[in-house]
């Protein structure tokens, strides 16, 4: 069962190193993200959102549903931490 | 349980320390539009910065100003205000997380999308500093043992 398991997780690695070789370079201008979605935000970001940070209108405004995403996954936790671990008087 | 523990250097430091952090952790995230920071950032400042008084001081102590009870609803409320937002630029006639449809008295829809930014900032701060104070408060109140006190 482990040799199985280890071979799984090589035969994953591999396939994910190989796949590793169709991804664009790093900061490649020429890759579809820096041909589209980055130069739209760099350009339109002031005219838009009035926020000179890029970094946080991304995330709060052009992003906003994997924000809320995020805060709701943070508030699971914690709801989960305390059914788990509140003691149960108040 | 943390008790409090008797050590004059560790409550004088805190004691100086804490309003600080606070300020520092506010200006987090209300500066996030400028510099790096924001919500999240903000939000974990501001909960160390309680952790810092409930080690410093004992949970006992320190039960007046933080509780779980409290800790629950400001979770909640925090993101009651970040989905709340989107729901009112829903209702507005936006999509929803628009934040260009805001009912702002403001000039021009980059500046209301702006503050639309801003309130969700501060719904994830509210949101992140409860959660970190009560995870760190469940795990310190939990104990081994048989006792399940």
């Amino acid at each position: 069962m482990k040799i199985f398991v280890l071979l799984v997780v090589l035969l994953t690695g591999g396939l994910l190193l190989a796949g590793m070789e169709e991804m664009p370079g790093w900061g490649d201008p020429s890759s579809p993200p820096s041909m589209h979605v980055s130069p739209r935000y760099i350009e339109k970001t002031m005219e838009e959102t009035a926020t000179p940070n890029m970094v946080t209108s991304v995330l709060a405004d052009y992003r906003g549903y994997d924000t809320l995403g995020e805060t709701t996954v943070i508030f699971a936790a914690g709801v989960a931490c305390l059914l788990l671990l509140r003691k149960d008087d108040p | 349980m943390i008790v409090q523990y008797e050590n004059v250097i560790i409550k004088t430091i805190s004691r100086i320390l804490i309003p600080f952090i606070q300020i520092y952790a506010l200006y987090v995230i209300m500066h996030g539009h400028y510099s790096p920071g924001g919500g999240f950032q903000g939000g974990v400042i501001l909960g160390a910065s309680f952790i810092l008084l409930v080690m410093a001081f004992g949970a006992e102590a320190s039960q007046k100003r933080i509780s779980l009870k409290k800790l629950t609803v400001l979770a909640s409320l925090g993101l009651l205000i970040y989905s709340g937002i989107g729901l009112v630029a829903l209702l507005w006639g936006g999509n929803y997380l628009d934040y260009g449809n805001l009912p702002l008295p403001l000039a021009t829809v980059p500046e209301i999308r702006a503050m639309g930014i801003l309130g969700i900032e501060i719904g994830v701060g509210i949101g992140v500093m409860a959660i970190m104070i009560s995870i760190f408060l469940a795990i310190t109140s939990f104990e081994t043992g048989g006792e399940n006190a």
